[in-house]
């Protein structure tokens, strides 16, 4: 089995990286974790503060930019730092994916909060959910 | 391929030009052209050399898609990249502007020398950082309307001059008069609203920047004259874009355009080059929205000089009329325009795509406003941070040779994880101060990412532009302060 993580890769302006996982749950949540690592050390933060998140997407990739940058856009509109995900269930459905989770973290203060990269955005290139032989990888690069 | 087998397949057609042919990569509709010197040429990732192919092959691309010397490893387009569509047989694709719509440069000129500066600096760059928010999760101090948000979506600058930040001349000194009138809020989506309005008036992170220079070299006196600078006395630089308004246009269509190049049969290399015929509703509506993002930037680095002036006026006690304060000009380096160039003879109508790339128009241009016209756009290329920046101004070969663009900064050759391994903020600090360069920064840590060594030589890049004659140099600044977000 997969063992759930992820690692960065070398990129020379934005970020780049893979996430592991046995289920594409899980590699979902280490996509997640791997992308708010980057704007945050998030060992520090208390899942104080949760927000539910269901996605309906066509095609798994776009179901994993989709859950990425609605991640980012809660981030600075609800002002909640993420630093814990849970992807309940991915479900494929007639030609979509349906997602269904929650995040949590810590309302968002400047004073508190020591703010490493600004993520911009996610992006599609060379985005790819791969199925290996025990479990999934995912290949993303955020705009940094 | 090998990296090898493919950088040998790029030809020099002369100094500072090279060609990727069409058989480098199948599907190219036209060949690629990097302009670098010898050295970057050398230096350069041969994925950037395949980001340029892949751009070549986007339906009724023109003459060539292009690299300028600052060119890197990007997303979609290679960061650098310029690639001109035929406005009715070509397409439009977000991916050829990037996330930060209209991210861009302005340059305030003064009358102040730098030695009356300089024993103030410490106070001025803490006062200048208080004025204005940056960072991540920071927030404007401006609260704006719902309506005040679509205002400035349609508007630019130009609202935000009319709301009492900035004079009437600022306008005129910004690319486009300071805002695109094919924007049409109504095709931003409620997300960039929300994600926009708070951010309205922040400098945001990153690369972003607020600089307090001193003119270090004069190249070109009498076009120097023109711009109203002169050696010894201190200019003042904002580069930054639309915050969270453009990231989430950007998102938002990407997600559209993916469908979209499905819908219209468009054969992508790469999904990040999504998009959509020129003219369908699709590639419209994104253009639109594209132009509300652009504006939104406009006004943002509009009220930023507001706050600088007033904080200069504070702290010097004399008001930014007296101080010379006037905004040079104002450049877009991410951003789609339609243009008309000559190709083939002929004068046609084309999207020119430019992301991290600067319009760079020559004497006489009529988009040019009219004090500059027989002089040349100013181009205004950022150096990294504690490093200098130029103004250039557009060149007789830029319409031929580059579609009217330049090069944007130096380009990033080292990646941020790698450059806060090799570098520590506080001894960064420390060697920029031995310089007589005070930096503020949110924290100390980020200034390793934006170490100069994690950049290209700025002065590089700029000389493969000025050989070329497609913009040519005018002023060098060095920076005494610098803000970081």
């Amino acid at each position: 089995m997969n063992i759930p993580g992820y690692e960065y890769l070398p990129h020379p302006a934005d970020v780049r990286f893979t996430a592991y996982g046995a289920t594409l749950e899980e590699v979902f949540e280490q996509a997640a974790h791997a992308m708010f690592h980057v704007i945050i050390d998030t060992a520090v933060l208390n899942p104080e503060h949760s927000v539910d998140i269901k996605l309906e997407s066509e095609g798994i990739d776009n179901l994993l930019y989709d859950y990425l940058s609605e991640l980012l856009y809660l981030f600075e509109v609800e002002e909640i730092v993420f630093g814990q995900f849970r992807v309940d269930s991915i479900e494929k459905t007639d030609g979509s994916y349906i997602l269904h989770g929650q995040a949590s973290g810590e309302i968002t203060d400047p004073e508190r909060h020591s703010f490493e990269t600004e993520v911009k955005a996610v992006t599609y290139h060379q985005l790819e959910i791969t199925k290996e032989k025990d479990g999934y990888s995912a290949h993303v690069i955020v705009d940094t | 391929m090998t990296q090898q087998q493919a950088k040998e397949l790029v030809r020099k057609v002369k100094e500072n030009i090279f060609e990727i042919p069409t058989d480098f990569q199948g599907g190219m509709r036209v060949p690629g052209r990097i302009f670098v010197s010898d050295k970057l040429m050398n230096d350069l990732e041969v994925n950037t050399l395949r980001q340029t192919a892949n751009v070549a092959m986007l339906p009724g691309i023109q003459k060539y898609s292009m690299a300028m010397p600052d060119a890197h490893f990007g997303y979609g387009f290679p960061i650098g990249g310029v690639a001109a569509f035929d406005a009715h047989e070509g397409i439009i694709s977000p991916g050829g502007v990037g996330f930060d719509i209209n991210c861009g440069v302005r340059i305030i000129r003064t009358d102040m020398e730098a030695s009356e500066v300089r024993p103030h600096i410490s106070k001025l760059m803490d006062e200048l950082f208080k004025a204005v928010p940056s960072g991540v999760g920071s927030k404007s101090r401006l609260r704006v309307s719902g309506s005040e948000l679509d205002d400035a979506f349609n508007y630019g600058a130009r609202w935000a001059v009319e709301s009492g930040y900035g004079v009437e001349a600022d306008i005129e000194h910004c690319e486009d008069g300071g805002f695109m009138d094919a924007a049409d809020p109504l095709k931003v989506g409620d997300k960039a609203r929300k994600r926009g309005k708070p951010q309205f008036g922040t400098l945001g992170s990153g690369n972003h920047f607020l600089e307090v220079q001193e003119v270090d070299k004069i190249y070109d006196p009498e076009i120097a004259k023109a711009y109203g600078i002169r050696e010894g006395t201190i200019t003042i630089m904002i580069h930054c874009g639309s915050r969270g308004a453009g990231h989430q246009i950007c998102t938002d269509y990407l997600r559209i355009m993916e469908q979209a190049s499905r819908k219209y049969g468009i054969d992508l290399p790469d999904k990040q080059l999504a998009c959509a015929p020129a003219d369908s509703r699709e590639g419209q509506d994104y253009f639109k929205a594209m132009a509300a993002g652009a504006n939104y930037a406009w006004a943002n680095r509009q009220v930023i000089t507001h706050w600088v002036r007033e904080t200069f006026e504070r702290v010097f006690g004399r008001d930014a009329d007296e101080l010379g304060m006037d905004l040079v000009y104002d450049v877009a380096h991410n951003v789609a325009k339609l243009e008309e160039h000559e190709i083939d003879g002929e004068k046609k109508s084309v999207y020119v795509h430019r992301k991290g790339a600067t319009r760079a128009f020559p004497v006489g241009h009529s988009d040019i406003p009219q004090a500059y016209r027989s002089v040349g756009q100013p181009v205004l290329i950022p150096g990294s941070m504690g490093t200098p920046s130029y103004i250039l101004h557009g060149g007789e070969q830029a319409m031929e040779l580059t579609f009217g663009s330049a090069c944007h900064g130096a380009g990033r050759v080292m990646g941020r994880g790698e450059a806060k391994r090799k570098f520590r903020g506080e001894v960064l600090e420390k060697q920029l101060a031995d310089k007589g360069i005070t930096v503020k920064a949110t924290h100390l840590s980020m200034l390793a990412e934006e170490a100069p060594e994690v950049y290209k030589s700025s002065s590089e890049v700029v000389n493969v532009v000025h050989e070329l004659n497609i913009a040519r140099k005018v002023v060098r600044v060095k920076p005494i302060g610098v803000a970081k977000g």
